[in-house]
């Protein structure tokens, strides 16, 4: 323990973790629920063995870039875990504790992630034209979005936005972006009005997936809500936070709180699993901020996902019948953080003609894990053939997500299948909007 | 790592199988007891041949070898004590066949056990050895500890399922003890012996066990006590009247008012005690069955009785034993889950005896427990980095062991020794019978090199030693 007291970043570590990772009781019981040790196969890739290691590091037995950080880095961050633990620990928590922590011992160390990803970049993705397609797709979505300045700002796309930048070309075409939500509009509920709501619009979503944010708004307003997007809303915050900026995320949340606090409404809705979870855990990221945590508790109890208001405040009003065998894939965020499984699949089946059938394993992550794919490329796509070979499977028409990294890894997904003609990978709300006749 | 050695077992398995960086090898230096030793190197073996030969290297350099499956073992079991190889036998799993002519199964080491429970349900037939880690931990670790579960008190124990094994011996010869048939009674039987040796006597690479038809239905009651004592009545008049239920659960007050603060669900903080009662079998037998023991429940001296009359009042009875381990751990980091048992009429003695040394000792003690065999655990929740509670644990746990053997009992019911119980094994077993088993170990493992430091006591050793 004498090393602990020696460097800065371990004893932050042991401060901030070691509580947790003396809850955990090393039942074992998070092992058959988490992906990257099915892939992997070793312990060191599992839930229990993450948290040994971090208990290690902060024990100072071993050291945290040299021996911890691979181990954390694999780690996909569904909380899968978290679910299935008898005992409680924190996984998600911890696992963010743990990357601020890498994040720090390798600026002390005056590493950087440059070489690893410029190495990474050369032979792992350069040569593969499918693979550059697909990361082109994700970088130009941070490209478009306010995300990709902070993102540049933390390092970590030095090497790789500028020559993926030029995938933006090879991008399907994408809705006019003067359709694009302005925010501090308020658009008035269809009908009767039953609940006004504040809508997160995000920033993946705002820059590409603005399609889905649009009839987001058409659906909810639907339903009688009236939807307000208030101004100066920023990203959530959450790919921050999994990369170890948590100055940076607090700031985020920061913003969007007094921004959302200002709008008067009674939810604060979004459409995204991933910003959802970090949403709904503002509460968390802000406790120790004597002037932010109560209004964050405020904002975290405000936090819905759109499948809860539109199952809440339904029914839809379809007008069209939508013939096929469709899947859910659960996204982990949703799922696991968010604790919301059940509305999706209510709604998908309220859809009338479809066939809704459950997928064998549909809570278990496809390995998208925010930038995981980009960063463990072959890791993510072993869990990803995996799973689609339960999709292929079913033959569905289509695949179903309600996050966007969901919903490209599906897309990329069907695409390594060679089954683009026959699935289509969607998000619940363009679906859902389908068969309300919303185009 | 001797470098020969370790050039050596690079000719045997491959790399991508081979573990020897500092973050593989602490992945490897525990398991669900605590305790903590740094393995030198880890090995995932296949199949049968690469473990014998690296059982043959392993001899030839004094390398110490630990089987290991899933490591959810509360004994120690394979902890790498004195350094040296683990095997960790998880990927060691391809094989899973249920033979439904013959009644029984074959499997890799590797499998993990509620694979197995499910495949043979597929087919209508059980599997019944349930540890509550089966979904979990593999069916070679299970066969090492021999595990059982809620439902040992009407099924028994592993051991009574598994009729056929494949070893690698303590000198890498891979030899077939016992096989496809029922009776077998053809020299000495060393299935049983390997059953519950721990990892010492050999390495099982295969396993026949017996599967038995899937019973039909199941009833569940919950039944609450004033009075400890009368709990321990209402179960020896079930067990007495010619009913075998397949599970009788007992928790004591400490237990119900621990879930009851962890999760409130309208338990019984006021009640002494809580029992759960679960009979199988054919739909009209146990419909009959569960009347009679909630009626013997009453009579008993019960102040409430619940039949479970839909699936879901049934998991919400369960739930409640459920929840124990994840309520008590709320009370502190550790949790040192003994499973000191004894014949079932001394239960009421037993638990006198339990809440003597926890007023005693002042420590944080709770008892819950397969009443029905007598398999009680006895959870003392403390936290191991307070040095001073834990000297008092120590005499705590050597107490729990005294009472138990003193009551006609043992040490182990279903966790197995490892390193956490061998101070106490001539206590049980007496000088004599311990020094037979360790004659065996001897002519077996002549160089020690089996999951040493298990079982046995090293010199001198009296007690467990936790600071």
């Amino acid at each position: 323990m004498k090393k602990t007291s020696l460097n800065p970043v371990v004893k932050n570590l042991h401060d901030k973790t070691y509580n947790w990772t003396n809850q955990c009781v090393q039942c074992g019981y998070c092992l058959p629920v988490c992906p990257t040790y099915e892939s992997m196969g070793k312990e060191s890739a599992s839930p229990r063995g993450r948290i040994n290691l971090v208990k290690m590091a902060a024990e100072g037995k071993i050291d945290i870039s040299e021996h911890m950080a691979e181990p954390i880095e694999l780690c996909l961050g569904c909380r899968a875990c978290e679910i299935a633990c008898p005992v409680g620990v924190p996984y998600g928590h911890m696992l963010e504790a743990a990357k601020d922590a890498i994040a720090q011992s390798k600026q002390q160390k005056r590493e950087n992630s440059h070489f690893l990803l410029k190495n990474m970049a050369m032979n792992q993705l350069f040569p593969y034209p499918n693979r550059m397609k697909f990361l082109g797709s994700t970088v130009w979505l941070y490209k478009k979005s306010k995300l990709d300045r902070l993102i540049r700002k933390t390092k970590l796309f030095p090497i790789l936005s500028e020559p993926l930048a030029q995938m933006e070309k090879i991008l399907p075409p994408l809705e006019n972006p003067s359709k694009r939500l302005k925010h501090g509009t308020v658009f008035p509920a269809k009908g009767e009005r039953k609940v006004r709501v504040a809508f997160f619009t995000g920033c993946i979503m705002d820059s590409i997936m603005y399609k889905v944010n649009r009839l987001s708004i058409e659906l909810l307003t639907s339903v009688g809500c009236e939807v307000v997007i208030p101004n100066h809303q920023t990203c959530c915050g959450a790919l921050h936070a999994h990369q170890g900026a948590t100055e940076k995320a607090k700031e985020l949340a920061k913003a969007n709180i007094q921004s959302f606090t200002q709008s008067e409404a009674e939810f604060y809705v979004n459409n995204a699993g991933g910003c959802g979870a970090a949403l709904s855990e503002y509460d968390y990221l802000l406790k120790g901020d004597e002037e932010w945590a109560e209004t964050a508790g405020e904002f975290a109890k405000k936090s819905r996902d759109i499948s809860q208001i539109l199952t809440e405040y339904g029914p839809l009003p379809f007008i069209k019948e939508w013939k096929g065998i469709v899947v859910y894939q659960d996204s982990c965020h949703l799922r696991n953080v968010q604790k919301v499984y059940q509305e999706p699949r209510q709604l998908l089946q309220s859809i009338p003609g479809i066939t809704y059938v459950e997928m064998e394993g549909a809570n278990r992550c496809c390995a998208s894990g925010g930038i995981y794919n980009l960063l463990h490329f072959q890791e993510s796509m072993k869990i990803l053939d995996k799973k689609m070979k339960e999709v292929i499977e079913l033959q569905p028409k289509a695949v179903i997500t309600t996050n966007p990294g969901c919903q490209l890894q599906m897309s990329l997904g069907i695409d390594r299948m060679e089954a683009s003609e026959n699935i289509r990978s969607m998000h619940l709300v363009e679906i859902l909007a389908e068969a309300c006749g919303l185009t | 790592m001797n470098q020969e050695a370790l050039k050596k077992i690079k000719t045997i398995i491959p790399l991508e199988r081979i573990f020897t960086e500092l973050a593989e090898l602490y992945s490897y230096s525990y398991d669900a007891s605590f305790g903590e030793y740094l393995p030198e190197i880890v090995i995932q073996p296949k199949n049968a041949s690469e473990i014998s030969e690296l059982v043959k290297l392993a001899n030839e350099y004094l390398i110490p070898i630990y089987p290991r499956g899933a490591g959810t073992s509360l004994s120690g079991g394979p902890l790498p004590v004195k350094g040296g190889m683990v095997l960790d036998m998880t990927q060691f799993n391809e094989k899973l066949v249920i033979d439904r002519e013959n009644l029984l199964a074959i499997v890799s080491p590797g499998v993990i056990t509620g694979d197995l429970h499910k495949k043979a349900e597929e087919v209508g037939l059980f599997y019944p050895p349930d540890p509550s880690s089966s979904h979990v931990a593999t069916i070679g670790g299970n066969i090492s500890e021999n595990s059982s579960g809620p439902k040992g008190l009407k099924y028994g124990t592993t051991k009574e399922y598994v009729i056929g094994l494949e070893v690698v011996t303590p000198l890498g010869d891979i030899i077939r003890t016992g096989g496809k048939t029922v009776k077998n009674v053809t020299g000495y039987d060393i299935t049983r012996l390997i059953v519950g040796s721990e990892g010492t006597l050999g390495i099982v690479t295969e396993v026949i066990v017996r599967l038995i038809p899937k019973p039909q239905a199941r009833k569940t009651l919950l039944a609450h006590f004033a009075h400890l004592l009368d709990s321990g009545h209402a179960i020896t008049s079930i067990l007495s009247a010619g009913i075998l239920p397949s599970a009788i659960e007992l928790m004591d007050n400490a237990c119900i008012r621990a879930v009851e603060s962890f999760s409130p669900s309208g338990l019984p903080v006021d009640a002494d005690s809580i029992i759960i009662v679960e009979v199988d079998g054919h739909p009209a037998a146990i419909d009959e069955e569960i009347k009679q023991c909630a009626k013997m429940c009453r009579n008993s001296g019960a102040t409430y009785v619940k039949v479970a009359e839909t699936e879901s009042e049934r998991l919400k009875i369960w739930s409640a034993r459920k929840m124990v381990s994840p309520a008590i751990t709320q009370m502190g980091p550790t949790k040192i889950s003994e499973d000191a048992t004894v014949p079932r009429s001394k239960i009421p003695a037993m638990m006198e005896r339990l809440n003597r040394i926890r007023d005693k000792y002042k420590l944080n003690l709770v008892v819950f427990g397969h009443a029905g065999d007598g398999n009680l655990h006895p959870n003392i929740i403390t936290d191991k980095r307070n040095i001073e509670e834990m000297k008092k644990v120590e005499l705590a746990v050597s107490e729990i062991f005294e009472a138990a053997i003193e009551l006609g009992g043992t040490l182990s019911g279903e966790h197995g020794i490892g390193t956490l119980k061998s101070p106490y094994m001539e206590m049980e077993l007496g000088k004599s019978g311990l020094y037979m088993m360790k004659k065996i170990k001897e002519a077996w493992d002549p160089n020690n090199i089996l999951n040493p430091g298990k079982i046995f006591p090293e010199k001198d050793q009296k007690r467990v030693v936790f600071v």
